[in-house]
């Protein structure tokens, strides 16, 4: 295995931790306002993510920062390439860290309603741009005859050679990633809240399955259409099928186990649905990091790679560096209670 | 407006507005676990209510701080991608150490700390209290080691094609720059958590509501503070200082006003630049204490601006100028400021002294701008460099972005930020306005 493979499924397998953990708080926002109905609801709701909301987030920059160091000219070609979609990124997280942060400093009907609308309103559209991301990159950008591009937010919302942020496909694979995430916090929400939010999360469990499910196939279909090249490259590597045989199999024993009422088990099933998905997705990247419209402009791994010196070195603290990290979430996820319930809102030293 | 010169803007005023929410964590996590210790070793009551109370601070600029630290993480590659791509086989090492080593174990134990008082023994709590502080101290030495390489690079190798290889990794964390500006940062930052704590126990006793905590605040904020003040000159900013003057001779003149090439230089307390005559206009010059100050002998010679070429100078020799010394001239004055009041303190005077309680409050914001314009002496010293000697800034920044999507992006942080400011300001007054004891009875007992 070469170093720019290692690199590559470390980078990889950190972006599929972001969407596991950050997935259950960004789902438990697409929800907020149709798991929880009343303001104690919502207020309890946001209770079950709020230790935790933080650290999960910290993967999607030890993510970038990782695939950073092992291949910069990604890192800089594709932030620069971006620039638009992720500054409105960036705008989106901060609101919706205030969302979460500022509710609980004061107690009044108006300050919950602004809150919660923007804890809703960026979770939601974080998800679908994170999705529409990926599908930028799995779909393949514009690269120009320099090795750049810069990507407008959109042209005719059709596939071709000069392609913007938006368009069906991409967006298509930004409602998967809404219902994918949606159902993970359905999952969430059923697994750590007690009351009337379980039980309306516990109904949405099956529906968003179903709709994931869907979106799924359309996004597979248009995969073949817009990445003509994809099913030969992939034919050479059939070991690549396994993951997303793994990921429907997360995706089913999620719905049977949530049938079933074991839900903490089903959360483990969603988790490794959506992990398998981000890795499904890498997968159809490799061996390039960023792929080009036109296929021989796209840029190769071992093009973009950091020197071997700084790829070996970087190995020996950054394994155990994330291994010490997993040991404070174990840690910290020890200490959260295992169900939350109403009465929990009136103990503040919580 | 050229589209290096909004990149620039961009940079500064997001980093300088984001520093300003670190810069007070750092420090008033050595607070937190100083009041903690006592809290929980020695059984002090108000200690842990000044805690608490600190905490809650702490809280409200840790979120300022994510909020505002997530979109430096990417402006690297966003405005600079020139530079990122060159240089990231580099600094990309302690960028992912930062999150690796520094978030996790923040973001991980901030909770604990904020509202994990009564799940954990004291102990545990007083462990999480450690954890956040070094989180946040790893997170200072990550970042500065990117800056000191930037400043001073060491432990790479330019290849051909014009990127740069890291070839030791202990030489690029050990690069003697570096801890000393750590150093000096550190000592900065305790020094703005140290006087906004004496500020606030100043304000409480003016105020005359929760005397007991405002005695403690008070005498923790001013004997850290006289401590902080101290090694901010000593020996952390002359140590900067020598490294300066060693590795960017032109950026030292400059800093100091030093046009002209001199055996027994002058020392510029005030004046300002005049780059037309190359000279400073309403000097006021402290014969020959210049050349005394950098190498002990009164007839050194310090050589000027002038003597160097004018492409190698600092683009903005003003601001950067002014910057030094209004970082030096407001930590003079804070080291004058913290003596008196320990020397109040240690007469038992200084809760009955009103206009030093009123100097005291009206401190707080000074720390921040000495931080703020020291930071401006390092960045603006360091041009037409963006990494000292081997890519210039101009060079750096990214070319496929226009500078009407640059634009569009500032005004939108500068937006996001105005909003920033005023919930900060808000909460800020509520959380001081209620005050650190939980309940006036409790108040009474402790005092």
């Amino acid at each position: 295995m070469s170093l720019e493979l290692v690199w590559f499924c470390l980078g990889a397998l950190s972006l599929a931790a972001y969407v596991v953990l950050d997935g259950f708080d960004l789902g438990t926002g697409i929800l907020h306002f149709v798991a929880p109905a009343t303001a104690r609801e919502r207020a309890l709701s946001m209770k079950s993510i709020g230790p935790v909301w933080d650290g999960n987030e910290v993967w999607l920059l030890a993510a970038a920062a990782t695939l950073y160091l092992a291949f910069p000219k990604l890192y800089a070609t594709a932030i620069s390439g971006f620039y638009l979609p992720v500054t409105i990124l960036i705008w989106l997280l901060a609101f919706r860290a205030l969302g979460i942060e500022m509710k609980h400093h004061l107690h009044h009907p108006l300050w919950d309603e602004i809150w919660d609308v923007a804890f809703f309103g960026a979770s939601t559209l974080i998800t679908l741009f994170l999705g529409v991301a990926l599908g930028n990159l799995v779909r393949g950008v514009s690269i120009d005859a320099s090795g750049k591009f810069f990507a407008p937010l959109w042209t005719n919302f059709a596939v071709g050679e000069e392609v913007g942020i938006l368009d069906w496909f991409t967006l298509l694979v930004g409602l998967t990633a809404t219902a994918s995430v949606a159902l993970h916090g359905a999952i969430w929400l059923a697994h750590r809240v007690e009351g009337p939010v379980e039980t309306r999360a516990r109904k949405l469990v099956a529906p968003l399955a179903i709709v994931t499910l869907l979106s799924l196939l359309l996004t597979s279909a248009g995969l073949v259409v817009v990445r003509p090249d994809l099913p030969a490259s992939l034919a050479l590597r059939p070991l690549v099928f396994l993951l997303p045989a793994l990921a429907l199999v997360g995706l089913g024993a999620a719905l049977g186990l949530a049938r079933r009422g074991d839900y903490r088990r089903a959360f483990l099933g969603s988790a490794t649905f959506l992990a398998a998905m981000v890795l499904t997705a890498a997968a159809t990247i490799y061996p390039n990091v960023i792929v080009a419209r036109i296929g021989e402009r796209s840029i190769s791994a071992s093009a973009a790679k950091a020197g071997e010196y700084g790829l070996s070195v970087g190995l020996y603290w950054w394994i155990p560096g994330v291994l010490l990290a997993m040991s404070y979430f174990a840690f910290l996820y020890r200490k959260l209670p295992r169900a939350l319930r109403d009465a929990d809102l009136d103990d503040h030293t919580d | 407006m050229d589209a290096t010169f909004l990149h620039r803007l961009q940079f500064a005023f997001t980093i300088t507005y984001h520093y300003l929410f670190p810069q007070l964590t750092m420090g008033l996590g050595l607070v937190i676990v100083i009041l903690k210790y006592r809290a929980t070793f020695k059984g002090d009551v108000v200690a842990a209510e000044c805690a608490r109370f600190l905490a809650k601070l702490f809280a409200l600029n840790f979120v300022m701080g994510v909020v505002t630290g997530i979109p430096m993480e990417f402006q690297f590659g966003a405005g600079w991608s020139r530079f990122a791509e060159a240089a990231g086989g580099v600094i990309g090492q302690t960028l992912a150490m930062e999150g690796v080593f520094a978030f996790f174990l923040e973001s991980s134990f901030l909770y604990l700390l904020i509202f994990g008082e009564k799940k954990l023994s004291p102990r545990a709590h007083f462990a999480s209290a450690v954890a956040v502080m070094t989180g946040s101290w790893a997170s200072a030495y990550f970042i500065i080691v990117t800056n000191a390489w930037m400043q001073h690079p060491v432990g790479h190798e330019v290849l051909a094609d014009g990127s740069i290889e890291l070839t030791s990794l202990s030489a690029y964390l050990l690069n003697p720059w570096a801890p000393v500006q750590f150093a000096h940062t550190i000592a900065g930052s305790c020094l703005t958590a140290f006087v906004v704590t004496a500020s606030l126990g100043a304000f409480y006793t003016l105020m005359g509501s929760h005397q007991a905590h405002a005695a403690k605040l008070l005498k923790v904020g001013v004997i850290g503070g006289l401590v902080a003040a101290i090694s901010m000159a000593m020996p952390t900013g002359d140590l900067q200082a020598r490294l300066v003057i060693k590795h960017q001779p032109i950026a030292f003149a400059a800093m100091e006003g030093h046009f002209h090439t001199e055996d027994s230089a002058g020392l510029a307390l005030i004046g300002q630049p005049n780059m037309e005559t190359m000279t400073l206009d309403n000097p006021i010059v402290v014969p020959s204490a210049l050349s005394f100050m950098t190498y002990q002998r009164f007839d050194a010679r310090i050589e000027g601006l002038t003597s160097f070429p004018r492409e190698e100078w600092p683009d903005n020799v003003p601001l950067l100028y002014y910057a030094y010394h209004l970082m030096v001239g407001i930590g003079t004055l804070l080291i004058g400021l913290m003596a008196v009041s320990a020397l109040a303190l240690w007469r038992k005077r200084l809760g009955r002294t009103k206009p030093l309680l009123w100097a005291l409050m009206l401190a707080l914001p000074f720390p921040y701008i000495a931080n703020t314009a020291g930071w401006l002496t390092a960045e603006l010293g360091r041009q037409p460099w963006l990494i000292y000697g081997l890519m210039r800034t101009r060079d750096g920044s990214s070319t496929v972005v226009s500078t009407g999507n640059i634009l569009f992006a500032l005004l939108g942080y500068m937006g996001l930020y105005a909003l920033l400011s005023m919930l900060f300001f808000f909460l800020f007054v509520r959380i001081v306005g209620k005050g650190p004891s939980v309940t006036p009875v409790a108040a009474e007992a402790a005092t």
